[in-house]
């Protein structure tokens, strides 16, 4: 944890971060060619399986390596609507999709958070990521959810009998949805809510002995993940028209982690900053070195979770801002005074 | 948790032992804590004091024995059970939220009465704002509610920490050397912070300053190698013989 700072600076950045890419975000199809707009769109999905991982490990410290679990079952689900009883109505498969989400991640919660007694970090991240395995090894060999090769060939998304196709429609409609989820989830890790989970992530003992109920709360915001990971996923499923067994395992469930790592943990926006900048490098890197990309993105990455812990976004934004304050009152407190009797006798 | 008899005291903890492996803790611990009493628990370094308190918090179950509170068993409650059934502990190490202000870190603590529907919806800060704003003034932090709590000095922190335990509205606090580190100044004005407590609640303080424990507690309990050694009013135990002989090895 890096030591508190003195600074009480009244400085806010992250609004106008989140403007910058508001604005940016609603033109850029205006100014750049299909292939960029498919791009961005992934980006957005992927962007909220992002916030979903952010929500779980940023703000109440659970380290879950499943996040692709909830993803990938919400994907076939859809899928397997669309497929096998002909549903493409968004106004059904979306519901359904955070419905999956939620169920897998409120069965995975049952496992690993809900006991009488804390359970360790460590015991979460294996439990989480053993749930993510277990899947993946499942779908590959059950042939009724096309085995490897998953399940191709998915017919679009309809909303009132229109086609919701890739392109700028896609966009909007991404858009739309992580915006929407985003500002749900600000106002969440703002609320007096976000104080507890604020104070889970610091020190979950001490909480604990307030009264409060931990693991009550961590199964709440691993449940509420477990439903963004879920939409997310059925979004992407639509949007690359097909879904496979590499959308439920550890692989995509790391990528994750590390989209997080990359652009600032416990920031929301780091994490959209965090897949946009990876998937960037990822395609630049590869035009210039085919083979090797890789490597180098993996020491990009090394370099930054090693010597800027806060991530991207830690370069622009104090220690102060990224803790915030919490619930809709704000008193004055600007006005108080030092205590003149106590002079002599205050630490 | 079980009602049992006795409730006129607030905390009643019968034939306690804590035995680790080979090692034995406490070897059957008896302690009463009466009502607005500050109770003071002293003993050589080892003796089993502060396995004492976190059994009687919660953070470490006894091998065997019991623990009243305000007339409940709640042997096997949790932290947090206890916590809500109005007791509150202050760690030994200072265990305040760093990264979180002043204001909040004793937020924190008010609001854990509210559900979590009433937090989801922030509908308590506001009218919690005034008991949070009394507990920072008396306790002479009011005046940076909006630092963050890291930055305060090791005194202070200690005084936020115990200003957070407060805040609770405990019927029993249970403090774990909150002296520690704190300069002879320091510690009489902590003595002086403490003194208006005992209107409200109760007090079990673990402490290695006994000119603190005598200035501050009517009753004391001496503990040695996890066993009782004396208990009563402090004028009377500290000039015990036997208290001598095992504390102060007179």
């Amino acid at each position: 944890m890096p030591p508190a700072t003195a600074s009480t600076s009244k400085r806010r950045v992250i609004p106008w971060i989140e403007g910058i890419l508001l604005v940016l975000f609603l033109l850029l199809p205006l100014a750049v060619d299909d292939f960029w707009v498919l791009f961005v769109t992934r980006a957005f999905i992927l962007g909220l399986l992002a916030l979903s991982f952010d929500l779980v490990w940023g703000y109440a410290g659970i380290l879950s390596f499943g996040q692709a679990l909830f993803f990938g079952v919400a994907g076939y689900c859809c899928a397997l609507l669309a497929t096998k009883a002909g549903i493409t109505s968004i106004l059904v498969l979306l519901p359904v999709a955070a419905l999956a989400g939620l169920v897998v991640s409120l069965m995975l919660a049952f496992l690993v958070i809900l006991g009488k007694r804390v359970p360790t970090t460590v015991f979460v991240a294996l439990g989480t990521l053993t749930g993510s395995y277990v899947v993946e090894r499942l779908a590959r060999g059950w042939s009724y959810v096309g085995g490897q090769n998953g399940i191709p060939s998915l017919p679009r998304l309809t909303l009132f009998g229109h086609e919701i196709a890739e392109g700028p429609v896609y966009y909007y409609f991404a858009l739309a949805i992580l915006a929407l989820i985003y500002l749900g989830l600000r106002w969440l890790t703002r609320s007096q809510f976000g104080l507890v989970l604020a104070g889970i992530r610091e020190q979950e003992a001490r909480i604990t002995f307030f009264g409060y109920h931990v693991q009550n709360y961590k199964g709440v915001v691993f449940a509420i993940a477990g439903l963004i990971a879920g939409i997310s996923g059925g979004l992407y499923a639509f949007h690359e028209g097909y879904v496979g067994p590499g959308q439920l395992g550890p692989v995509l469930s790391t990528q994750v982690v590390l989209y997080v790592l990359f652009g600032g943990v416990g920031t929301l926006i780091g994490g959209i900053i965090g897949v946009s900048m990876i998937d960037l490098f990822s395609y630049y890197l590869s035009q210039i070195w085919e083979t090797g990309w890789p490597i180098v993105l993996g020491l990009l990455l090394l370099i930054v979770v090693m010597f800027k812990p806060t991530g991207l976004i830690g370069f622009l934004v104090t220690a102060r801002e990224r803790v915030g304050s919490f619930g809709r009152f704000a008193p004055e407190l600007k006005d108080a005074k030092k205590p003149q009797a106590a002079a002599t006798e205050t630490p | 948790m079980n009602p049992t008899s006795g409730a006129s005291s607030v905390l009643e903890v019968r034939g306690v032992k804590k035995i680790y492996a080979t090692l034995t803790a406490l070897g059957g611990v008896d302690l009463t804590v009466t009502e607005r009493s500050f109770h003071g628990l002293i003993g050589p370094n080892g003796s089993g004091k502060s396995t004492l308190l976190k059994s009687i918090a919660g953070a470490e179950t006894p091998t065997e024995g019991t623990v009243g509170f305000l007339g409940n068993d709640i042997t096997q409650a949790t932290p947090a059970e206890r916590s809500r059934a109005g007791m509150s502990l202050k760690f030994q190490i200072t265990s305040i939220l760093p990264m979180l202000s002043v204001y909040d870190n004793v937020l924190l603590a008010v609001q854990a009465q509210d559900s979590m529907l009433a937090l989801l919806l922030s509908r308590t800060r506001e009218p919690l704002h005034h008991r949070i704003m009394d507990m920072l003034v008396q306790f002479r932090l009011d005046y940076r509610p909006d630092e963050l709590a890291g930055a305060l000095s090791h005194g202070q922190q200690q005084w936020l920490e115990i200003a957070m335990a407060l805040a609770r509205e405990p019927k029993l606090l249970l403090l774990d050397e909150p002296t520690a580190g704190m300069s002879p100044q320091e510690r009489r004005a902590t003595g002086k912070l403490l003194a208006p407590i005992r209107e409200r609640c109760s007090l079990l303080i673990v402490e290695h300053d006994l000119d603190f424990i005598r200035d501050i507690c009517d009753t004391l309990t001496v503990l040695d190698q996890g066993l009782v050694v004396d208990s009563g009013p402090t004028q009377i135990v500290q000039n015990s013989a036997k208290v001598k002989e095992a504390y102060f090895h007179a």
